[in-house]
């Protein structure tokens, strides 16, 4: 384990040093301490490393992640694992907001509550919130999944594509072609294999499923005259 | 962009410290906002008889004392002054009103940034770190204060256009967004006898609270009352002479992080300005709900 300290060196130092290990490196478990609310910490690794790091972040955390696994053991900002491609990012604390925007693969958990926009424009990433999440979650969402334990605020889901929104708690409302629609068997198991994963105990029969009615984004015939 | 910043002490055993933190959470809010800073600081309370003005003129060597001896003749009363850089803290033993009419009818060219019986503003072009050497901002005690840090998208940067606003004795409001109905809002003001001394539209937002207070409303009244007929982008945090608030439009674009202990209550654009408060470790830390009004007074 390599500890590093950020009430005596940089981020741009730590980042740099993360940056430029070799896909062979023995250098595979890092201990980051005194974040202290830093912005971009640990952003654009790209190596199977572990980086914990201890205490609150600020924006950006994780983000454009490759095969890390990062655990956050504290509360973080705007945008954590924005852009994350693979790896794992998991936040112990609550995340603000905006998480895991755009993210196009990987595993995202947030142990506590996410605010406004979880899962904003997500593009096949697999997210797993333990609390509830704030309004405008799973915008204009893409592929992936987004797994609420807790309840979702106003508009989830709105303009969604194809992504699959599953919330046990309360939905407060839809978004715009945003639906609820029939959890199947395969269902079940998407959402038993993604909480197991992210350690987190809920039982799959009790969440709601809802996706896009597809009246938006897609081309309908008896619209025609309107072009 | 902008910061925002805003510290209220619960624990009278801390008031030594208010402008220590404060400096440190101004400072962490450079990054958004190395134009200029300001800060109210609600410390010194003046005799029961007596109000507190602080004034602003550009040029540093101004004959602030002139003046002084100008306010005792003219309303008849003691004048204490203190000067600070390009403000002074005039201390006058009349209504704060006559003070503020014989100012503008005398000296027009002086700025009042607030009034009061507690409240202090200091504010100024530079960054953060600068403008809390510049007014020893470090060694102030207190029992709350606030400060923005800016980076203007809208209105030039000047000292005039720096926050926080106030718009009535011992208020005074700082802003992190934009309205879109400013305009009508200070017509609407302006019908109601408000006189706009900037074009800027957090004063507007300034001014529609102590209006609404001047109505009877309480605080949180007042803020539920901004929620209806303020429109735009806002994080606002407000202090008055026993109570500080903040509160965030329902859209909640503009960041906000409030951290609470048995001693202190912060608020802060973002976390790393809270990251370094006594005790911050055990805090109950939470980012403020959109449109929902939070208010702590003293007790």
């Amino acid at each position: 384990m390599i500890t590093f300290d950020l009430a005596t060196a940089s981020v741009r130092d730590l980042n740099q040093r993360l940056h430029d290990l070799p896909a062979d490196t023995n250098e595979r478990a890092w201990h980051v301490l005194n974040p202290k609310g830093a912005h971009a910490l640990a952003a654009g690794l790209e190596r199977p490393i572990e980086v914990l790091i201890e205490g609150h972040v600020g924006y950006y955390c994780a983000g454009m992640n490759k095969e890390a696994t990062i655990v956050i053991d504290g509360h973080c900002g705007v945008g954590v694992a924005e852009n994350m491609m693979s790896g794992e990012v998991r936040v112990k604390g609550n995340a603000s907001q905006s998480a895991g925007a755009s993210a196009h693969g990987g595993l995202l958990v947030i142990e506590g509550d996410a605010s406004a926009r979880c899962g904003i424009s997500m593009k096949g990433v697999d997210i797993v919130v333990g609390g509830s999440v704030g309004h405008m979650s799973g915008f204009m969402a893409q592929t992936g999944t987004l797994i609420v334990c807790g309840d979702a605020g106003q508009s989830l889901g709105d303009s969604i594509y194809e992504a699959k929104i599953f919330v046990q708690g309360k939905v407060e409302s839809l978004g715009a072609d945003c639906v609820e629609k029939k959890v199947g068997e395969h269902h079940l198991a998407k959402l038993s294999r993604l909480l197991t994963r992210a350690g987190i105990k809920a039982d799959p029969r009790n969440f709601r499923r809802y996706g896009s009615a597809r009246k938006l984004y897609n081309f309908h015939i008896d619209h025609a005259d309107a072009y | 962009m902008c910061g925002i910043v805003g510290l209220f002490l619960k624990n009278p055993a801390m008031r030594t410290e208010l402008g220590q933190h404060l400096s440190v959470m101004l400072i962490g809010m450079t990054e958004r906002g190395p134009d200029s800073a300001g800060i109210a600081v609600y410390h010194r309370p003046t005799g029961a008889n007596q109000c507190k003005l602080t004034l602003f003129h550009a040029d540093p060597h101004y004959h602030w004392r002139q003046v002084g001896g100008g306010l005792g003749e003219g309303l008849a009363c003691e004048v204490d002054i203190e000067i600070k850089a390009n403000h002074a803290v005039v201390t006058v033993a009349a209504d704060e009103a006559a003070a503020r009419r014989w100012l503008k009818e005398n000296h027009p060219e002086l700025r009042v940034m607030g009034y009061g019986q507690l409240m202090e503003v200091y504010k100024d072009m530079g960054l953060p770190a600068e403008v809390v050497d510049k007014y020893g901002v470090r060694s102030m005690e207190g029992s709350h204060a606030i400060g923005h840090t800016r980076m203007a998208t809208e209105s030039a940067v000047t000292t005039e256009h720096s926050h926080p606003f106030t718009a009535a004795a011992d208020m005074c409001l700082v802003h992190n967004g934009s309205l879109s109905n400013h305009n009508n809002l200070r017509k609407w003001l302006r019908r109601r006898g408000h006189e706009f001394e900037t074009d800027n539209d957090s004063e507007v937002a300034a001014r529609y609270f102590a209006q609404r207070l001047s109505e009877g409303a309480s605080l949180p009244e007042a803020l539920e009352a901004g929620l209806a007929d303020l429109d735009g982008f806002y994080t606002f945090t407000m202090g008055t002479r026993d109570g500080f608030a903040v509160l965030r439009d329902g859209i909640a674009c503009k960041p906000a992080v409030l951290a609470e202990t048995d001693d202190w209550v912060a608020m802060a654009s973002e976390f790393r300005s809270l990251a370094n408060l006594p005790g911050v470790e055990d805090a109950t830390i939470w980012e403020p709900k959109p449109a929902v009004v939070y208010t702590w007074s003293l007790q």
